[in-house]
């Protein structure tokens, strides 16, 4: 698994993208207390707001929200490779999958795998990536996939695709 | 009363409407989306978006902040019957969801949700699984957001 590619100072850009390369987002341990302050301000219900109502609803335990999910998953993506990138942002998500429930104290792992890529018809200066994110637990389970298409701008827009 | 007609399957919803400014944009982004354009006036003046914007996840949530009060106002209505009350449970992921426009700082946004299905869940006895359409336009009434999200049911009372 690809942790680094860029060499210190150089922004990663479409060209460095390779289909069916694996990179590593690290891993993040989710609090009860970010879960309920998340939840307070974006999805107060019991579920994500309590211990007691989280036990008695089908995800089994205090339980970050699914928005909560993909924001955590978000800032790892930031970190482990799109800050430091040529990234032009994304046009959208194809699908979040919420697998398993994100309880308090759980170790998420993330991982991205470049599905494919392609040129910009419009701007010869952009790509499109699409990648595939999976984070799993410390029990290796699968909790959350997501797939989407990222905009890269490349290093040499003249050289052939 | 029906399910469908509980969960006014077919009808769209004006959930509310919520202002974001650059504070709680450059919050949000600090936590969770530490790209530039979401963070600093100056950087994201010189980038695609040519101005301070929201990060799409926080646009995201947003719309959920109002679905869930949505989804709370259901669990205190009267459920006149037959059989047990309908429970909204947690849901199982989203699709096609686009980012159409940035939302930058000073935009207030207006969310709305419309159930477009509910269907016998297929290996949960008991549940259903209900498709909700979720858009979200500015002030200019241009969409900004939209997405099919899915949510579960409880109709056995359990």
């Amino acid at each position: 698994m690809k942790s680094e590619t860029v060499q210190p100072g150089k922004k990663l850009a479409f060209e460095d993208f390779e289909v069916g390369d694996t990179r590593s987002l690290g891993s993040k341990t989710v609090t009860a207390d970010e879960i309920i302050e998340f939840a307070e301000e974006f999805d107060p219900q019991p579920m994500h707001l309590d211990e007691e109502a989280g036990s008695a609803s089908l995800l089994g335990g205090l339980a970050a929200s699914g928005w909560h999910v993909c924001s955590i998953a978000m800032r790892m993506i930031c970190d482990g490779y799109i800050v430091n990138s040529t990234s032009q942002g994304a046009p959208g998500v194809e699908y979040v999958k919420w697998r398993r429930p994100v309880l308090a104290g759980d170790t998420l792992s993330g991982s991205t795998k470049i599905i494919s890529k392609r040129r910009s018809n419009s701007r010869p200066n952009l790509g499109f990536v699409v990648v595939e994110h999976t984070l799993t637990n410390q029990r290796g389970e699968t909790v959350t996939e997501m797939r989407n298409t990222g905009m890269f701008l490349l290093r040499e827009p003249e050289a052939e695709a | 009363m029906t399910v469908d007609e509980f969960f006014d399957l077919g009808e769209t919803i004006e959930l509310g409407s919520h202002t974001f400014d650059a504070d709680e944009i450059k919050r949000f982004a600090a936590k969770y989306d530490p790209q530039r354009f979401h963070l600093d006036e100056e950087a994201a003046g010189r980038s695609i978006f040519g101005g301070l914007c929201a990060s799409g996840w926080h646009s995201a949530a947003t719309w959920m902040k109002f679905n869930a009060v949505y989804l709370l106002q259901k669990k205190q209505m009267v459920w006149p019957g037959p059989g047990p009350k309908p429970a909204a449970g947690p849901s199982p992921g989203l699709r096609e969801l686009k980012w159409l426009l940035p939302v930058y700082a000073g935009d207030t946004i207006s969310y709305t949700r419309k159930t477009v299905s509910i269907r016998d869940h297929q290996r949960r006895p008991g549940w259903k699984i209900m498709s909700v359409y979720a858009r979200g336009y500015n002030m200019r009434g241009s969409d900004v957001i939209e997405f099919h999200s899915g949510e579960f049911i409880d109709v056995a009372g359990g």
